[in-house]
């Protein structure tokens, strides 16, 4: 693996996280976050649609006409979030049920068209694909801590097993929505203490 | 009675930031201040008041299962609901494309301080998502579903007008540098949206 094909797999994970730095894809993200289990799938259903929307955008993108390819790569998204939400249908009918409407929305996640813009339209297949996927990790892993503490403080339990004692009285409130945002501002506010270069003046 | 008790609810207890985070990305990135809010907040309404009763239109008579009967007895056992999110997001993009025309044409000023964020409205999940609750929920009619559009919309536009305000005053705080600018903002849209839980169990 060349040194630019690896920058493009590590930077989107912590360095330009897309979530924690570029602010994109909050939309859909904080509602799922209840469980670490639903996190998990949506996590795994983001990356799939980012890496292969974004590997599909690519192979066509010197056909596509510049005025209107916005609808084109929303087709192209929309696409691949049937056929995830159809395979969860088929196999995890219980998760997909859980995640409701989520699912759908990962058609406009910004993530999602913002890598297909801003990387997949100018670049070849395969990096384009490797970025998609990286992004999704990225996107995955800062869901994947904020439902580990509000599943660990709000049920006492990880992906439904019991981990603090009976004694433990559950936190309510961190199975909030709101608390889901303040998590997330803990966390930009760890990742800009340690990056000095990320803080806004 | 039922519209107005549905209309306050999805205003306040179902608003679309705050129990649904929908639509964050584009809150978060034009709530610098009130003016522009005000502008996506209006737009979003607008949007939001025409693509539901389309798309509700679209799927009682087309996508739901056994939808397409009135075009014959063949068609009953036709179900399309797997086509919905291609077919909501169509409509919603051409919808947003000609509300960004008729901005445009008519109101220069609010299309140069929009700016960018206009066509993005396209891919704001809040319109998308308003679509998406409405088929979930099986509305009864094309009218309420009207109202929850525009309930859901003046949600969100009350959500970013007010954010919109706190930013603006909150750029005399002193907040640790970490902390600044994101950090704090995804702080006091939660702490908003605890406000909001006081309207949680509210029945008309």
């Amino acid at each position: 693996m060349n040194k630019d094909l690896k920058n493009t797999l590590l930077n989107p994970i912590f360095k330009g996280n897309p979530i924690s730095v570029l602010v994109l894809g909050i939309c859909s993200a904080l509602a799922v976050t209840v469980q670490l289990k639903g996190a998990l799938v949506m996590a795994l259903s983001v990356i799939v649609v980012t890496g292969l929307s974004s590997l599909v955008v690519s192979l066509i993108r010197n056909t596509i006409p510049n005025r209107v390819r916005i609808i084109v790569q929303l087709v192209v998204v929309a696409m691949m979030v049937i056929l995830v939400d159809q395979i969860l249908k088929a196999y995890a009918y219980s998760t997909d049920k859980q995640l409701s409407v989520y699912i759908g929305l990962i058609i406009t996640n910004c993530i999602v068209m913002g890598r297909i813009e801003a990387f997949a339209l100018g670049n070849k297949p395969w990096p384009s694909f490797i970025d998609g996927v990286a992004n999704g990790v990225g996107y995955g892993l800062i869901l994947v801590i904020v439902a580990f503490f509000r599943e660990l403080f709000g049920s006492g339990t990880l992906l439904g097993f019991q981990i603090l004692p009976d004694s433990y009285v559950p936190n309510n409130l961190v199975i909030l929505p709101p608390m889901a945002l303040i998590f997330l501002g803990c966390i930009v506010w760890v990742q800009r203490a340690i990056q000095k270069d990320l803080q806004e003046k | 009675m039922e519209y107005i008790s549905l209309f306050v609810k999805s205003i306040f207890v179902d608003n679309m930031i705050f129990s649904y985070f929908l639509g964050m990305c584009s809150y978060l990135a034009v709530s610098k201040n009130v003016k522009t809010a005000n502008g996506l907040g209006i737009a979003v309404i607008f949007v939001l008041l025409i693509t539901l009763p389309v798309n509700y239109l679209l799927n009682t008579y087309v996508l739901s299962p056994g939808a397409l009967v009135w075009l014959g007895e063949d068609f009953a056992n036709v179900d399309l609901s797997f086509l919905s999110f291609i077919i909501f997001i169509a409509v919603i993009a051409a919808i947003t494309q000609i509300v960004e025309m008729v901005v445009e044409k008519f109101l220069p000023s609010l299309y140069s301080s929009l700016g960018i964020y206009l066509p993005l409205i396209a891919v704001n999940c809040a319109i998308l998502g308003g679509s998406l609750f409405m088929q979930q929920r099986d509305f009864a009619s094309c009218g309420e579903s009207a109202v929850y559009a525009l309930g859901s919309g003046i949600g969100w536009y009350l959500a970013i007008v007010a954010l919109a305000a706190i930013r603006e005053k909150m750029s005399y705080c002193h907040i640790p540098d970490p902390l600044k600018g994101l950090g704090i903002t995804f702080i006091v849209v939660g702490l908003m949206g605890i406000a909001f839980m006081a309207f949680m169990g509210i029945s008309l």
